[in-house]
């Protein structure tokens, strides 16, 4: 209803290639705390980066379906620290520069993003503004053909290897009318970062970045200035869209990887996966990422039809998400002591999980939103 | 968001349904609540504007209608705030008939159907026995062939529409030593010597009747019989996916009445000096609620729209229930909650919505039931093929 056989083709095709060049490197990845660069080039050159981008800049157009098989498959890596870099390229950075960029910046940094040679990270939060965007402060004053940018950015997944930073700075007065988006190259001087130490991603180098007196030249402007946070409201679908996919799919590569264990694994006599109350509790959670996904895949499905899913995106968002944390903690009960050694990978999982329901707008900006839109009935 | 579910067609045929029952029902339903009863005639005019016949050929008086005609009209009779009053409509035409119309000879679909279409005739299922509920296997009733007819002794039990109603689509032991190879379906005539009602008092489902039924030497005609003796738990058991995907379809309809009505109270009573829909944590359980309704919404919708294509899908028949049944029960106490004091109320309809809610997650397999089913196709890989 969704997919056709050419979607399935291309997800078996993308399978294959993540079990040759990144399944064998992924626990390396986690313990380096970054993902090493050579993948970009091999994403790139097989056309995954480039899906959703038009041919003038090396993609193939593709309808929204296949980036929404991209964002399951990166999910099935048992690293949400991989997976997270990848979307943080193809979902969050590069759609504003080809939504709202001209032709030159598309040229640039279109064309090399999707070959791999490049990729870029988006950086919103600050140390002091996470889900109200209209309260940044990191400043961009016009010198001439520059702008001057000073100031800091937190939690930036990709943040530190990435080659350039989609980033929100303040052109303009207070709140959200003064806010405008900049492509930083990260090789200008001025640009600094820090890794951040977190409770998991560890794949993702996800960081702190610092712009100290960097010169930015303004054609990197993207679209006209002091209308950054209207293009970031807009794109917020897709990063919620994008994020409900990927807790989907982990969430039912957790259920398969439990139920090849609970298979195998024998207590009083008989494999685990005979004792009822986890029978049901399986049940149960399949159910729900049952549900979800079928939710998910209708809001996609509007979404590449370029329906307005703001409402949808949220609740997809908050819904996956929520669920994603409740399905590793359960999943992870179901292999008892072994669930908490490293050496099974539903440790990872469940670590990976918990930071949905924070990043990209947490569950309870979600439900500020949801209720703006169902109990005060306000459109967006 | 954009519909892929229903086209022009039927949404005239919603805002048709919704005017018929904004006529006929609405003015009368907490009336029909309290006398336990909703009058034949409402039921007559029910038929005839053709809602008992959506899906069923032409020739026995339906429509041959697309499903998603009877997805809208399921919907509709679900927020009318009385469980008792939707069950009738699905029962009939979802829930028992349905089994006379796949698996019946001619000449009994030409006897009853025409009758139950036009709403002439009130049709039940009777599976639960006082001795065996999900347990189709463990039934009791005997039906014993004697010549042209067989003889039924047995009891039956929580049988909705059987008090007032004329058929019920029995389930009986033909062969009590096969299992499940000895079960048929007869059509039994609830009006037959021998055959005793009792009314059965609810928690909630009001306007509904529900019975206790005995079959004492009870003669019914061979010829009604339904399919082959001996593949009645084969019948079963294919049926039950529409059976339960039509409760699904009902509980997300519930569901968004209830909201509705609540949001709708919310922005008039104030607290505190200012409307209860302000305070953020009532807005928080809202919003959690809302997303939970759209997402099974559509799930349900996904699962309609492979029935409707002929698929046998009973993992998703049977997720759809236990998500929209469970959801009700938690809507239902979470919209009541809203209310205060007034929740308690029988002047407000969170009190009876709460009430009908209740059955959800127990009638038509419980969700336990759901869950062995789930578990079996997702633990164990079974599969099951349609008989």
């Amino acid at each position: 209803m969704y997919f056709k056989e050419e979607h399935h083709l291309f997800r078996q095709s993308l399978r294959a290639f993540l079990d040759k060049e990144v399944m064998p490197h992924i626990d390396q990845w986690e313990k380096q705390g970054y993902v090493d660069r050579s993948i970009w080039k091999k994403l790139g050159d097989m056309g995954f980066l480039g899906i959703d981008y038009a041919e003038e800049y090396g993609g193939s157009a593709s309808d929204f379906m296949y980036t929404a098989i991209l964002f399951e498959e990166v999910s099935r890596c048992n690293s949400g620290g991989f997976a997270g870099v990848v979307v943080s390229d193809v979902g969050l950075s590069m759609p504003y520069i080809r939504n709202f960029g001209n032709d030159e910046l598309k040229k640039e940094y279109l064309t090399k993003s999707v070959a791999g040679d490049i990729y870029g990270c988006l950086a919103i939060t600050e140390p002091n503004a996470g889900s109200n965007v209209a309260g940044i402060r990191t400043k961009a004053v016009r010198d001439g053909d520059h702008y001057i940018v000073n100031g800091s950015k937190t939690y930036i997944t990709g943040g530190v290897h990435s080659d350039y930073i989609v980033a929100a700075v303040r052109t303009g007065d207070e709140g959200s009318s003064g806010i405008s988006l900049l492509v930083i190259d990260r090789e200008l001087e001025g640009v600094s970062a820090k890794t951040l130490d977190k409770m998991g991603f560890h794949a993702s180098d996800t960081a702190e970045i610092f712009f100290d007196n960097v010169k930015v030249p303004a054609s990197k402007l993207i679209g006209d200035e002091n209308m950054g946070f209207y293009y970031i409201m807009q794109n917020f679908a897709l990063e919620r869209l994008a994020m409900a996919l990927c807790w989907q799919a982990s969430c039912e590569d957790a259920i398969a990887y439990t139920l090849q264990f609970m298979n195998d694994r024998e207590a009083f006599g008989r494999p685990i996966n005979k004792f009822q109350v986890l029978r049901h509790r399986i049940a149960q959670l399949a159910s729900e990422v049952e549900r979800i996904k079928i939710f998910n895949y209708n809001v996609a499905r509007a979404y590449g039809d370029g329906e307005m899913v703001t409402k949808e995106c949220a609740m997809a968002k908050l819904m996956a998400t929520e669920l994603g944390d409740r399905v590793m903690t359960e999943c992870l009960q179901c292999f008892g002591g072994a669930g908490y050694m490293e050496e099974y990978k539903i440790a990872r999982m469940f670590r990976d999980s918990r930071v949905g329901r924070i990043a990209g707008g947490s569950s309870e900006i979600m439900c500020e939103l949801i209720a703006k839109m169902t109990v005060d009935a306000v459109g967006y | 968001m954009k519909s892929y579910y229903f086209s022009e067609e039927h949404e005239m045929f919603r805002q048709s349904i919704k005017d018929f029952l904004k006529k006929e029902l609405l003015p009368n339903i907490d009336q029909w609540e309290e006398e336990r009863q909703i009058p034949r005639e409402f039921w007559r005019k029910f038929g005839e504007m053709g809602y008992f016949g959506l899906e069923f050929p032409e020739e026995y008086g339906g429509s041959d209608l697309d499903f998603f005609y009877s997805v809208v009209m399921i919907e509709e009779i679900s927020k009318c705030f009385s469980g008792g009053f939707a069950i009738l409509p699905m029962v009939q035409s979802y829930m028992s008939s349905p089994y006379i119309v796949q698996h019946g000879s001619d000449a009994l679909k030409a006897k009853y159907m025409p009758k139950i279409i036009s709403g002439e005739a009130i049709c039940c299922i009777g599976i639960s026995e006082p001795g065996a509920g999900s347990d189709a296997m463990n039934i009791q009733t005997q039906a014993v062939r004697d010549g042209d007819h067989y003889v039924v002794n047995g009891a039956k039990t929580f049988i909705t529409n059987a008090v007032y109603g004329d058929i019920v689509v029995a389930v009986v032991k033909t062969n009590p030593e096969a299992g499940a190879n000895g079960v048929s379906l007869l059509v039994i005539d609830l009006n037959s010597e021998g055959v005793s009602r009792r009314k059965l008092k609810k928690l909630g489902w009001h306007a509904s009747d529900t019975a206790e039924l005995n079959f004492d030497d009870v003669r019914v005609p061979a010829e009604n019989l339904i399919g082959e003796e001996g593949f009645g738990f084969y019948y079963l058991m294919g049926g039950l996916q529409l059976e339960r995907l039509v409760a699904g379809i009902s509980g997300v309809a519930a569901c968004d009445a209830a909201i509705e009505y609540s949001l709708q109270y919310m922005s008039e009573r104030k607290a505190f000096g200012r409307p209860i829909s302000k305070f953020q944590v009532l807005r928080h359980r809202v919003a959690q609620m809302s997303a939970e309704i759209e997402a099974t919404r559509y799930f349900v919708y996904h699962c309609c729209k492979m029935h409707d294509a002929g698929e046998y899908i009973v993992k998703e028949c049977s997720m759809a229930k236990l998500l929209a049944t469970e959801m009700t029960n938690d809507v239902a106490t979470k919209c009541l909650q809203f209310f205060g004091g007034y929740g308690f109320m029988e002047d407000y309809k969170m009190a009876r919505m709460f009430r009908d809610s209740r059955i959800g997650t127990i009638g038509g397999g419980t969700s336990e039931i759901m869950r062995e089913i789930i578990a079996k196709m997702v633990i164990d890989e079974q599969e099951y093929t349609k008989a």
